[in-house]
């Protein structure tokens, strides 16, 4: 399966600190933001929780085809 | 001598001098708790930040366990003392509903009720108390319309909330009946939804459990009444401990009506500022032996974080103590911290901007209808707030 692109929007971040504490592998808080620790990943449900879960929706999540697979609209 | 905690009874919104104090030499302390024997204390910005987000530190194993606490009942398994992923699983289900875009959604219908309850204030005539005719109704309303809480049924759970949340005044017994009424009401609910599916947020709580199994009759109807209190009682206090601090302050509230433009920052800033908790809750276990602010936390002991301390912390804030609407960089942690961060946080921030701004555009002269050393406040609550704010404008 191909990887995964995580993005993670600066601006929209406010540091919750949800991400990094649900999915300390693929995201951590710099200077009190959110930032992704890889730009591709494997596949992990983790991830799409993550952008799920964020209450700014400041996580995006594209598959292989570059489609967005979360959040969901 | 170890320090016993609470360090005094909460007095209004003022946060004891300890924490501070606390802060300054030891960080994370090790004090006696009113139950469950003696743990660690977090006061430092950083400090409780570590706690909140450290996947070392457990709310779960504190379930039914006799730890350091300041509840009179043991922790009971609910959405709160879930740990990862247990705690994610659950909060999917509903996390999309609270995110800051779906909540401006309804920021047509809080303002809707707001201008509803100020019409009432206005028919009825100085004094009017804003704690019974805006405050409590608002969140109410908003949380009873997305969860689906029909609007005959909505007067029934605010007195089991107010012993379920009565730390210092409830027994333990007590606060078991008044949860085991809150189920009884969301089940009654949940039983509704099985005769006549609705597209509400129960609805999909009970859909998600019965069609896809992705929580338990329990964890359903518990997650329900979380919601539910968890809904209302924090906003409606934190809101009415933010009028009370603009009425405390003439300056602040002034400032705001001259400058509309404040409200966002402003309403950041009296989360920062207003203790709500009149005292920590929520402990966390330790899975191993972690360093943390000087000490190192032995694998089993506890550990509860001031999140109100944190707020004031001066190397992070300055002048902590002052409260100022033109502060730039607010990274305050009045919502929590880490993936216990407060799923309602978008739907509190949208009900108070709409009920402060609203208020003071069209009543610019309100002020208190009682000297403001007048004001009395819940006692023995785990949440501060006014009990009345009567207003003459």
């Amino acid at each position: 399966m191909s990887k995964w692109q995580v993005q993670v929007d600066r601006e929209a971040c406010i540091g919750t600190g949800m991400c990094a504490s649900s999915a300390a592998a693929y995201f951590r808080l710099e200077n009190g933001k959110s930032t992704a620790v890889q730009d591709f990943v494997e596949p992990d449900e983790l991830v799409t929780d993550a952008a799920e879960s964020c209450p700014m929706e400041a996580i995006l999540v594209r598959d292989g085809d570059g489609v967005v697979i979360a959040p969901e609209p | 001598m170890t320090t016993t905690y609470p360090f005094s009874e909460a007095d209004r919104l003022r946060l004891d001098p300890t924490y501070l104090r606390l802060q300054r030499t030891e960080p994370v302390s090790w004090v006696r708790m009113p139950f469950g024997g003696e743990g660690w204390l977090a006061t430092g910005y950083q400090e409780v930040r570590m706690v909140l987000a450290d996947p070392r530190f457990s709310r779960w194993a504190t379930v039914g366990k006799d730890v350091p606490r300041t509840s009179p009942v043991l922790e009971n398994p609910n959405i709160l003392a879930m740990d990862p992923p247990e705690h994610g699983r659950l909060r999917k289900l509903v996390a999309k509903a609270f995110t800051t875009r779906r909540v401006e959604q309804l920021r047509v219908r809080a303002q809707e009720v707001v201008d509803a309850a100020l019409d009432d204030i206005e028919a009825q005539g100085p004094p009017a108390d804003l704690v019974s005719t805006l405050n409590m109704p608002l969140p109410i309303t908003l949380i009873c319309d997305m969860l689906g809480v029909p609007e005959g049924e909505r007067g029934e759970f605010q007195g089991w909330t107010d012993v379920l949340l009565g730390f210092g005044v409830s027994t333990a017994e007590e606060i078991r009946a008044a949860l085991d009424s809150l189920k009884g009401y969301i089940a009654g609910m949940v039983a509704q939804r099985r005769r006549t599916p609705s597209d509400d947020m129960l609805g999909a709580l009970v859909e998600a459990h019965d069609e896809e199994d992705r929580l338990s009759e329990e964890e359903l109807v518990v997650f329900g009444v979380t919601l539910l209190v968890a809904g209302h009682e924090t906003t409606a206090n934190l809101l009415g401990n933010a009028i009370y601090t603009l009425f405390e302050q003439p300056t602040l509230l002034r400032s705001l009506v001259e400058d509309p433009d404040l409200l966002r920052p402003a309403v950041e800033e009296l989360a920062r500022a207003i203790p709500l908790a009149a005292m920590v809750a929520l402990p966390r276990v330790a899975l191993e032996d972690v360093e943390i602010g000087g000490v190192t936390v032995r694998a089993g002991e506890t550990v509860l974080v001031s999140m109100a301390a944190a707020n004031r912390d001066p190397s992070v804030f300055d002048t902590p103590e002052k409260i100022d609407f033109q502060r730039g960089v607010n990274p305050h942690i009045a919502f929590g911290h880490g993936v216990h961060h407060c799923l309602g946080a978008p739907l509190a921030r949208m009900e108070l901007q709409v009920a402060i701004g609203t208020l003071f555009r069209r009543f610019p002269t309100l002020e208190l209808a009682v000297p403001v050393e007048d004001v009395e406040f819940k006692r023995g609550r785990l949440v501060r707030g006014p009990l009345t704010l009567p207003v003459k404008w």
